[in-house]
Parts: C-alpha cells; structure tokens; sequence
C-alpha cells in the first residue's frame, strides 16, 4: 500500500475494486464501513455483489476480464467533465497528453458494450472519485490475477495520479497482499529477479554488493523462474529437483493437473510444512516445520509494518523453525554463512544489506511495529510513500489498451469461471480446514450461479453439478444466486476435494507472470 | 522452561495474527506447553482491539493431528518416518545432485508468504549463494 490502513477512515471517498474487503481482510473491510458511517463516499466494482456493494453510492458490476476498458473509460470521463488535477498533473507527472489521446475512444458507451457497465453509473464513479478532496483506491486479486494484471495495476496508477490522489492522506493505490507474510516474502528476496528491497540480480552493482556481503563468488546476474514457470520446466524435463517451503502448489497453483504431471517428473521434490498437505503425495523427503507460534521473527503486512512474531510454545513434535532448517541444510551443502543462532542474528544480516530495512531492530519494533522505508535508526518509518516525489522522480502515466481474457466463452464452455475466498477459510484449508470454529460455519465447496443461467440448465439450489473447462472438471454443490451476474459462475478455490484451480487457466500475464486465475471460460452440468 | 511444564502455568504472548495481509496484533494464551486461546491486542496500530473471526481461532489449528511432526522418507514409495539428521542429508543430496549434473538452474525453490521475513531471506540465500541460481519464488501470485 502506498498509504495506511488507518487513514481509510478519513478518506472523503474510496474506490474498491476487485476487493472483497469484509470477506478476505475483514478488519480493513471494517475500516471502510466506519469511513461510510462518517460520510465516505464508497464505489465499489467487482463482477460480484459483495457485502460492501450493499454500502455502495455507486456498484459497477463488469464483465471479468475488462477492467483496462472500465478504469479507461473512468479517466475518460473525468478528462470530459474537466475533473482532472491541473496542478498536480504539471507538477508531479510527465506523459498526460498522450494518456488523454490513448484514452479517446473508451466513451462510458463504448465501455459499456465492453464491459456491461450503464454509462450513466460509470460517469457517477467518476465524479465521485474526483470530485472527494481525498480518495483512496483499495483494490485486490481481483485486479492482479489476469493475463492483463500489470496493465490493470498501471491504469489504477493512471486514475490516481490524473486526480492528485497520491502521496497525502487517505489517497492512494493500495493493494491489500493477502497473505500474513506476502509483503515480507517479496521485501526480502523471495523473488527471481531481485535481492532483498528490490535489488537488481542483473544490476552488476548489486551483484558484486551481495557477493562481498554474503562473501561468495559468482552470484548469477540471470533473473530466474516464476512459479509457474519453474512447473512448466519441470513437466519439460528441465528442472529436476525443488524444495517447496510452506506451500501447497496441488491447490494453491492454476491448472492442477498440469502441476501433478510437474511435480511426478521431479527427480527430487522436499517440501516442508506444519501441516499434511496434497503435494506431499510427490515428495521424497517432508520436513516437519514449526507453526508462527513456536517460532521467533518478523512478517511485514499490508502496509509495510514489519511486526514480531513470537515464540509461545514448544514446536509439536520434532518440528524445526524453517529458519533452523534452511542454516542446517545451508551448513549441510557445505556453504557459509548459514550459522545463525536466532531469527534476530538473521535479522541483523537483513539490515546491513537492505536500505529500507536497515534501520528497523527487534527491540524497537515493540508491539507496535515500524513501516519500511526505515532507513535509519533513529528515522520513524513511513506511513505515506509518494509525499514529494517518486522514486523515479515525475510519475509517468502509461496508455493502456484494452485486450480480452486469454479465454473466452464460447459454444462449449459459455460460462466465465471466476474464483475467490471465503471469509471462514484461508487459501488451501491447511490451517483453517483443522479449525473447529471455522469448519463449523462452513466447509464444502459450492458453485455460485446466476438464477437465469440456473433455470436454462434445469439446475435447482443446492442440486450436485458438474462444472468443466478445457483442463478438468469438478463436482460440487449449485449455490443458485443474484450474486453473481448471468453468464458468470463463482467458486471458492479452498477446498483440495473440489478443486477450483483444477479449472482455472494458467495464461499468463506478460509482465507480472501472473495467472489468469480469475477469468476462464467453463460449462455447468447436472449430474 | 520448568513453568511451561506446569499444565496450571499460563501467560499471554504478544504475537501478530498470521492469517491475511492486515497484520492484526494478537495475544496468545499460552496453558502449560499448548495454545489455549486468541486474545485481540487493544492497542494495536491497525487492528485497535478488533479481531475477524480467523484471527479469533488463530490458535486451532496449532495442536490439530495433521500436524507434521517427524521427518519423513520416501522408501519402496512410501513415506515413512526418519530421524533429521538422515532427511536432511537427503534433500542436500537431492539439490546438490540435481546442481551438480545438470546445472544449478535445473533447481528450484519456493519461499513462502506464510513463512517470516528471516527464513524467506535465509532461503533465497541458500537458492543464489550455495546452489547458485536465482529459481527462487513465492505464492505471491497465487
């Protein structure tokens, strides 16, 4: 986020879009609903209802897949209506000429043959947007995981700098990371391209700093695989052994039964976990790994704020912490500078190689926790990126074009397939799915439909059906609802024994190599 | 610790929940050696005393049976248990091998965001300084 979380109370306005704020970070959804409650004005965009879009001035409910076509025509408008901000516009960025020209032809008509958006509730969006002396743009996977995610991400950038909506409080463009550590994992390196704080491996300077540091020789400049990509190379025989650390790529990953004929091919596959999971099946060694309560260290949220974790118990078993683990392999491959004695040494190697990091320690971090960028000990950290310039210097506006989905419905599969989470439940099910209290509320998978679509199949509420697409199928249960609008089906992606990522694509986006995990084109059957 | 063994012992730990991205602070109850309940920290940054009903559970899936807690083998294709020190001389063949014949991109790694910042960093560590390729990712995409 460039901002924080708190200031999402004193924003005049907020756009939430591809989020499902209450349902996957319900304390933040809650932050939202308190700004309503002080007069916020609250558009919401989701192909969804969602328990927001009842708080909503203005709901916009696209087609999946169009978001590049909306958020243009977004800026259309309010380039039309002259809403746009001069001043900020000439002092803070460069390329609006050619954004104005790029953006000319998505006329809210013209987005609203795209996307199925009225052109009168696009315009009301936009005024609303602009017109607040703050807004805030909240935005999620929704957002990110299409083959047009970058280009999604930059038009969302576009709109906020075009109105001044950034660097001030209760402004900004604010992704909510949606895992406890997803922030920290990409801060500290677990990237293939970058080191710690977005490092350059191919920055010949940053090479030869990491090399010195880490006092090795020959670090490769070569960015690496994605995710994704490591599975493709293994299913081509290219890549022959992984070791996956709490991770469960059988139900997290698009297009499962391409990562099961992946992961078969391996040579060698360890995985380490707290808990059994569906990917052991392949493994040839399972470590058992301490949960965050038997542990010490660092996760870093949302927003930046590196907070403590700490130990509070004895690890289960012979479970080791995963920091334990990887220094006793480290020292095992005959490698230095694997010799840690706690989280807090590891730490302390963290500072001295990232800038914004470097000024943060254990002991001030507290209860409270610092956000990065902290550069120095005695700096208070950052609650606002942006204020007086970006890290580029001028921020630049990049013209996108509108593209359609990697897939899209036709006479086979008709039906456009979109996956999210459920407010009881947490990615695979691991942890939540062995939680009494969760399980209680809910704990089968459900396909949402359209109760047109419904009645056309002859599928009735809660009947069993059988739900396809060009790599697999699925059975689960009908859930015949308004929610979702016709010709769009909704699953939860929890649930291993009906697994939506069995359908889901795995086109990627170019740039961000992210899944197109939230449109593919799908068919419903009665069983 | 002599009191942790005492099962009437209990304390609360300030920790951070680690379900979503939000970051809500938590105290752990702490009974003896085991988890027994989720208290909010009221004055947390972000979450001021509020927790959803994840962050309230947090705890319960800590003591669940399908906890992991031996190393395990894979021997005439199945896993079975094994003392640590044979699994990890294991997955330091595996990785070692696999680097050694056919090149250290021909290794892969993926660091998690359910794990801390020290074992992500130590991780991708181990991925570009003792194997020597940078195939090191996370679910941040997924």
């Amino acid at each position: 986020m460039t901002n924080s979380i708190g200031e999402l109370e004193d924003a005049e306005a907020i756009l939430v879009v591809g989020s499902n704020t209450t349902e996957q970070h319900p304390i933040i959804g809650e932050k939202i609903l308190a700004a309503v409650r002080k007069g916020a004005r609250l558009v919401v965009i989701d192909p969804r209802s969602i328990h927001l879009s009842e708080f909503a001035e203005v709901f916009l409910r696209p087609r999946p897949g169009t978001e590049v076509a909306y958020l243009n025509g977004l800026i259309n408008a309010i380039v039309s209506e002259g809403l746009e901000d001069v001043e900020f516009i000439a002092a803070r960025t460069e390329g609006f000429e050619e954004l104005k020209k790029s953006v000319a032809e998505y006329t809210p008509q013209k987005v609203e043959e795209i996307s199925g958006v009225p052109a009168e509730d696009l315009e009301a969006a936009a005024r609303i947007y602009a017109g607040a002396g703050s807004a805030s743009i909240v935005y999620c996977m929704g957002i990110t995981q299409h083959s047009t995610g970058t280009d999604n991400v930059l038009s969302l950038a576009n709109l906020a700098m075009l109105t001044g909506n950034i660097g001030r409080p209760g402004t900004g463009v604010n992704p909510l990371r949606g895992q406890n550590n997803v922030q920290g994992a990409c801060d500290l390196g677990g990237l293939p391209n970058v080191y710690t704080g977005y490092q350059k491996v191919a920055d010949e300077d940053v090479a030869r700093k990491f090399e010195e540091a880490w006092g090795v020789e020959g670090l490769s400049r070569q960015p690496g695989l994605t995710i994704t990509e490591m599975t493709d190379k293994a299913s081509e025989g290219e890549l022959h052994a992984l070791f996956i650390m709490g991770e469960n790529p059988m139900v997290s990953d698009p297009d499962i039964n391409h990562v099961r004929e992946a992961l078969q091919k391996l040579d060698f596959l360890a995985v380490v976990d707290i808990m059994e999971n569906e990917t052991m099946e392949f493994a040839h060694v399972v470590l058992p790994a301490a949960s965050f309560a038997e542990k010490d260290g660092t996760i870093t949220n949302t927003e930046r704020r590196v907070q403590r974790i700490r130990k509070a118990i004895e690890p289960v078993g012979e479970a080791k912490a995963d920091w334990e683990i990887i220094a006793l392999l480290g020292s095992k491959m005959g490698a230095s500078g694997f010799d840690f004695a706690s989280p807090q040494e590891i730490f302390e190697e963290i500072r001295r190689v990232t800038p914004s990091y470097a000024g943060i320690t254990y002991e001030r971090l507290g209860t409270q926790g610092l956000q990065w960028p902290c550069p120095a000990e005695d700096h208070p950290g950052t609650p606002i990126l942006h204020m007086e310039s970006f890290p580029i210097g001028r921020g630049r506006f990049t013209p996108c074009e509108f593209r359609e989905p990697a897939e899209t419905p036709d006479a086979e599969y008709p039906l456009v397939l979109t996956t999210g989470r459920l407010l009881f439940h947490y990615h695979t099910g691991t942890m939540t799915r062995r939680s009494p209290s969760l399980v209680r509320e809910i704990d089968r998978a459900f396909v949402e439909v359209n109760p047109a679509d419904a009645s056309e199949l002859g599928i009735r509420d809660g009947e069993a059906v059988k739900v396809s697409s060009r790599r697999g199928s699925v059975e689960v249960n009908a859930k015949v609802t308004e929610k979702v609008g016709k010709g769009i089906i909704f699953m939860p992606f929890h649930f291993a024994e009906a697994a939506a990522n069995t359908l889901t694509n795995s086109a990627l986006d170019p740039v961000s190599k992210i899944p197109e995990l939230k449109v593919c084109a799908a068919s419903i059957e009665k069983l | 610790m002599a009191e942790n063994n005492n099962e009437l012992s209990y304390k609360l730990v300030p920790s951070t929940c680690v379900y979503c991205g939000t970051g809500c602070g938590v105290l752990l109850e702490v009974t003896g050696n085991r988890l027994s309940g989720t208290l909010p920290q009221k004055d947390h940054p972000v979450s001021r005393g509020a927790l959803c009903i994840k962050g309230w559970s947090v705890h319960e899936f800590v003591h669940s049976p399908r906890r992991l807690a031996r190393p395990m083998i894979r021997k005439d294709g199945e896993l079975v248990e094994t003392d640590w020190e044979t699994a990890l001389q294991a997955v330091a063949t595996g990785l070692a091998g696999a680097r050694d014949e056919h090149g250290p991109d021909s290794v892969g790694f993926f660091a998690s965001a359910r794990c801390s910042n020290e074992e992500n960093y130590l991780l991708q560590k181990l991925a570009r300084a003792a194997v020597g390729t940078n195939n090191v990712d996370h679910c941040a995409r997924l």
